[in-house]
């Protein structure tokens, strides 16, 4: 029999049982969406703290104080943290790998000017900060080696600062003071947004790192010091060179544990996206229960309608259909509706992820496997419970499926 | 006159569980082309049961069956399906067409499984048949818009659009008041002049006299085999209908 004859047989049965064909679809709908989305969430949210990290800056590694062995990156800036200025003087010095240093000195402030007052942080870094955070400014300029070496009081703010202190006039030149001391604004960075975790890291203010030790803390212990390798190639061999030196620097005799670590940038990228994966498989495993249920409510909608059809199947017998006719009928029926109901899903999960991207703060990305396999999976289980039970009533004679309760 | 069915010994058992049901205990029967027969018998002595088995919906326990020559034991499921789709027109006791689908549709669907696509345009030939039954103005109503007779009808009008050689008939007229089974037997009459054997089963005496044959069957056995004496003509009945 050709196959047109029984695509129209197909499309009419289709049509004329409409309930049936939309909940059928309405599972694989339903099936293929959930698991696109849900994955597209995890996925997203991987991509977006990848992205995060790598803006930390480039070929970074980050030199923390405390021992390794006694885990964790923060051992507390107490009285294990032996980092100084001088060590980054050394690195930046020495290392021949390495082509940016700056310390990282925090402090928190109550900070007035302008118009206002605001409660910030301040980081203490050197001039080189810009290069390795791979950051601009929007506009003035940033402080120089001089400045940092004659601890000039000078600060760069971060746009939320900026417009919280100076919301309707140019902030630099202006005065500012940060606890108390004074600082003149000579710049203002370019906006750079949340983290992925939701922090501003606008609302900040930069000043030399020797100013703020002087200044503000009134000590010499630094936080912690970032490096730039000259390339990602020389990334392990920064690392090393950075080791040897500030072993040396803080007299650590052979055999003795480092006093602090060193981090580099694709660690912590892996160490972040570990937690991301996790989510992801989270959100895969919910979406792959409601593929499942799907599937089931596909499954159930075949079975009763097979058993409901049965008669059908009877009278299309019994007026010379042969059971592969009304096999591939049914066969027809279920690729058609597993097909539109694909579609149909596939296209919603898209808009819902677009809405995503675009009304809220979840970022999504659609991952075109995941669009594969749950497409062929719900495809599968329309088409195995559409044909398995069909095959069992076309194979009856037709009195007997006519008789069929 | 060529024999278009033979019968010989046909048995049919039913098997419920542990009792076996005999519906058909040796029948033998010859139809010849072109013949109108009549089935009779009460209820339950087999009617349904021969019908099926001429009709290849059913196969027999024992015996042997001869449709056009051929013997029917031989074939396969798929020839079967291909004699019902080609020779035979199957009009059920219960109508037997699909809800939900136009009279239209439902005439039209023995075509779109004829694989020898003999008729090159389903629509048309389907159109046909309907008018032929007086269902011109119907044809867009689905079972459930349609009376008992205009549903009979186009379960008439759907045995006779592949244009079979036997058209077989459960009860047509069983749910039908007498004026429209005098009408469906005009049509199966005016069928019978164009050649073709007509096998119908009925209670009704009356109906029976539209036939040139009757055969009676009691407990799955032939008791009576004759010839009609005076074949009544539908189209002459109706012609001189009064209203009661
Ligand atoms: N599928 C079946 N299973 C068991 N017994 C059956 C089956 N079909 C028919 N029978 C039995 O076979 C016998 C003949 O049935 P059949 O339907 O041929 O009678 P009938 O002459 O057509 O009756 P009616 O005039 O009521 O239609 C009956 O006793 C019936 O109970
Ligand atoms: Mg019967």
């Amino acid at each position: 029999m050709k196959w047109n004859r029984i695509q129209k047989i197909a499309l009419q049965s289709i049509m004329k049982n409409k309930m049936r064909s939309i909940l059928t679809s309405l599972g694989i709908i339903i099936g293929v969406c959930s698991v696109i989305v849900m994955v597209a969430v995890g996925q997203g949210s991987q991509a977006q703290i990848e992205k995060q990290i790598n803006s930390l800056g480039t070929n970074l590694l980050m030199v923390f104080p405390g021992s390794s062995n006694q885990g964790g990156v923060h051992q507390g800036a107490g009285s294990m943290n032996k980092m100084k200025l001088s060590d980054c003087e050394a690195i930046l010095e020495e290392a021949v790998h390495v082509k940016y240093v700056s310390a990282s000195v925090r402090a928190g402030g109550q900070i007035i000017g302008g118009t206002g007052n605001w409660n910030s942080s301040v980081e203490g870094v050197s001039e080189q900060f810009l290069d390795i955070r791979d950051w601009d400014l929007a506009s003035g300029e940033f402080f120089t080696v001089k400045d940092v070496k004659y601890k000039k009081k000078v600060a760069v703010l971060g746009k939320t600062v900026a417009d919280e202190l100076f919301p309707d006039m140019e902030a630099i030149g202006e005065k500012i003071r940060i606890n108390n001391t004074p600082f003149t604004v000579i710049g203002v960075l370019e906006e750079k947004g949340q983290t992925g975790m939701g922090n501003d890291q606008d609302d900040t203010i930069l000043a030399p790192a020797t100013t703020v030790l002087t200044r503000l803390k009134g000590k010499d212990k630094i936080n912690m010091i970032y490096v730039s390798a000259n390339s990602l190639e020389e990334i392990d061999a920064a690392q090393a060179e950075v080791e040897e030196i500030m072993r040396r620097e803080h007299d650590i005799d052979y055999g003795d544990d480092d006093d602090f670590q060193i981090r580099s940038q694709t660690e912590i990228t892996e160490m972040a996206s570990e937690t991301s994966e996790t989510l992801t498989l989270l959100l895969a495993a919910i979406a792959g229960v409601s593929l499942i249920v799907g599937g089931i409510g596909i499954m159930n909608i075949m079975l009763v309608s097979v058993t409901e059809r049965t008669r059908e199947i009877g009278i299309r017998l019994s007026i010379g259909a042969r059971s592969h006719d009304v096999l591939t009928q049914f066969l027809a029926e279920s690729i058609t509706l597993s097909f539109i109901g694909g579609v149909i899903g596939i296209l919603l999960a898209i808009g819902i992820s677009l809405f995503m991207n675009n009304f809220t703060e979840i970022y999504t990305v659609i991952n075109p496997t995941i669009v594969f396999l749950s497409m062929a999976f719900s495809a599968a289980v329309g088409i195995f419970f559409g044909y398995y039970p069909a095959r069992k009533a076309a194979n009856l004679n037709p009195i007997d499926a006519l008789r069929y309760e | 006159m060529k024999p278009v069915i033979e019968m010989n010994k046909i048995v049919k058992n039913y098997a419920m569980g542990d009792v076996v049901v005999r519906a058909l205990r040796g029948v033998d029967v010859i139809i010849n082309e072109s013949d109108f027969v009549a089935i009779m018998g009460a209820s339950g002595s087999g009617k349904s049961t021969l019908m099926n088995i001429i009709g290849c919906l059913d196969d027999a326990t024992e015996g042997n069956y001869q449709l056009d020559g051929s013997n029917t034991n031989s074939l396969n499921k798929d020839q079967y399906a291909d004699i019902r789709n080609q020779k035979i027109g199957f009009v059920f006791q219960g109508f037997n067409l699909l809800p939900r689908t136009t009279a239209l549709e439902n005439v039209e669907l023995p075509l779109l499984y004829d694989r020898k696509e003999r008729i090159k345009n389903p629509r048309q030939q389907a159109i046909k048949a309907l008018e032929s039954v007086g269902l011109a103005d119907r044809m867009d109503h689905v079972p459930n818009q349609l009376s008992g007779g205009q549903q009979q009808r186009v379960a008439i009008a759907r045995a006779l659009v592949n244009d079979p050689a036997i058209i077989l008939a459960d009860e047509p007229t069983g749910n039908l008041d007498s004026k429209t089974s005098v009408e469906v037997m005009s049509v199966f009459q005016e069928l019978n002049e164009q050649g073709k054997t007509i096998i119908l089963v009925t209670h009704e005496n009356d109906i029976a006299q539209y036939a040139k044959r009757t055969i009676v069957l009691r407990d799955g056995h032939v008791i009576q085999d004759d010839k009609v004496e005076q074949q009544q003509s539908a189209k002459k009945v109706l012609a001189n209908w009064i209203e009661e």
